[in-house]
């Protein structure tokens, strides 16, 4: 765990970083939009680490020189895969806000307790 | 004491994916396994193939263009169900009509 | 929401914000961007007006019909690009071998068709996004 160690692979240890805090929202928050707000931290942390693997030191960005001068370029597999990735968290972001919706018109609340208590107050009836 | 659970839970998932990172190749190695020939054919052969310099986007639309159809079906599917779920909202909130005791 | 200093901003700047995005998607193959970056920006734009001028002029904009046809005659646009290489004999999305016109690698209108496709994902994204946002904010107006 030395500095340099640290230095070299910022990128993976800043994607743990995120992913434990955007767990620790999703568990915590009793309102149910910072949870949603939690699920976009984490992907947002795997979306950055899987991209980081694919950095070469010294490269340049995948657009390929017109005249023919040769350079070394970075790796541009993982980065057209996340794209794919990027489009299904959006689709689960919107889906998820649409549900909030609905259990707004049928709770009147949107903090997580509240709704358990209408619920086992009705069960009990 | 809930609390104090959850972070120690936390703080073993952050040791544990740590000291994983110790077992990989350092970032920016020219020899991790994921530069392999496939990389190298796309990087090489992409200018002659196709005649576009934006590599990722030969990628996405020639190399691989199946799977960016499959892409647009998400999205397609992602706004059937909430078109599905929105059509019926109830105009007043709280206590809709399935929660009378 | 019913501000001046908003709504005469944004009736200026919302032409630049389309054109940039028209730039994003038809420069895909050529600098970085594409197809999904530059749909999101054409959709941004819509939610600007109607954010800035009130959620019934933002449908009249765009109305429901309209972007109902625009998704889909993407995806069949995508579909039949495909279905040129099955009429040509070979396999199905074939890009040089089917016929397409190839050009010199630099300029707009080269790489076979790799414009046609970004355009159409790039459709495709910004309807979605649009009808999405008109759909969550709607509310029922008592009749």
């Amino acid at each position: 765990m030395t500095f340099q160690f640290i230095v070299q692979n910022i990128n993976y240890i800043g994607s743990s970083f995120l992913f434990v805090i955007g767990l620790y929202t999703v568990l915590t928050h009793p309102n149910l939009i910072k949870k949603i707000i939690g699920i976009n931290i984490m992907e947002t942390s795997v979306f950055l680490l899987f991209v980081s693997i694919g950095f070469i030191q010294g490269g340049q960005a995948p657009i390929l020189n017109l005249d023919g001068t040769p350079a070394v370029y970075v790796n541009p597999l993982p980065s057209a895969l996340i794209l794919t990735g990027i489009v299904v968290a959006v689709s689960i972001t919107v889906y998820a806000l649409s549900m909030i919706i609905k259990i707004y018109d049928a709770y009147g609340t949107i903090e997580l307790d509240e709704i358990m208590q209408i619920r086992s107050e009705e069960a009990h009836d | 004491m809930k609390r104090a659970l959850i972070f120690l839970a936390l703080g073993g998932m952050l040791a544990i994916m740590i000291s994983s990172y110790m077992q990989m190749p350092p970032m920016g190695n020219p020899d991790n396994p994921s530069y392999n020939e496939v990389a190298q054919h796309y990087l090489n052969r992409s200018l002659e193939e196709t005649r576009a310099p934006n590599v990722i986007a030969v990628i996405i639309t020639d190399y691989r263009a199946i799977d960016t159809l499959g892409e647009a079906t998400v999205l397609f599917t992602s706004i059937a169900a909430v078109l599905t779920v929105l059509s019926g909202k109830d105009k007043k909130p709280g206590e809709g009509g399935a929660h009378h005791g | 929401m019913d501000d001046l200093i908003v709504k005469y901003i944004s009736r200026m700047i919302i032409p630049f914000i389309q054109l940039y995005g028209i730039f994003v998607i038809f420069h895909g193959h050529l600098s970085p961007g594409g197809g999904f970056p530059g749909g999101a920006i054409l959709g941004a734009s819509i939610i600007l007006y109607t954010l800035a001028f009130g959620a019934h002029k933002g449908h009249l904009k765009m109305p429901h019909h309209l972007s109902k046809r625009l998704e889909s005659g993407a995806i069949l646009w995508y579909i039949i690009l495909g279905m040129v290489g099955i009429w040509t004999g070979h396999l199905f999305l074939t890009n040089q071998a089917a016929g397409f016109f190839m050009g010199t690698p630099g300029e707009i209108f080269s790489g076979g068709f790799i414009p046609l496709i970004t355009v159409a994902i790039g459709l495709k994204v910004g309807s979605t996004i649009i009808t999405l946002f008109h759909t969550m904010i709607e509310e029922e107006h008592d009749a």
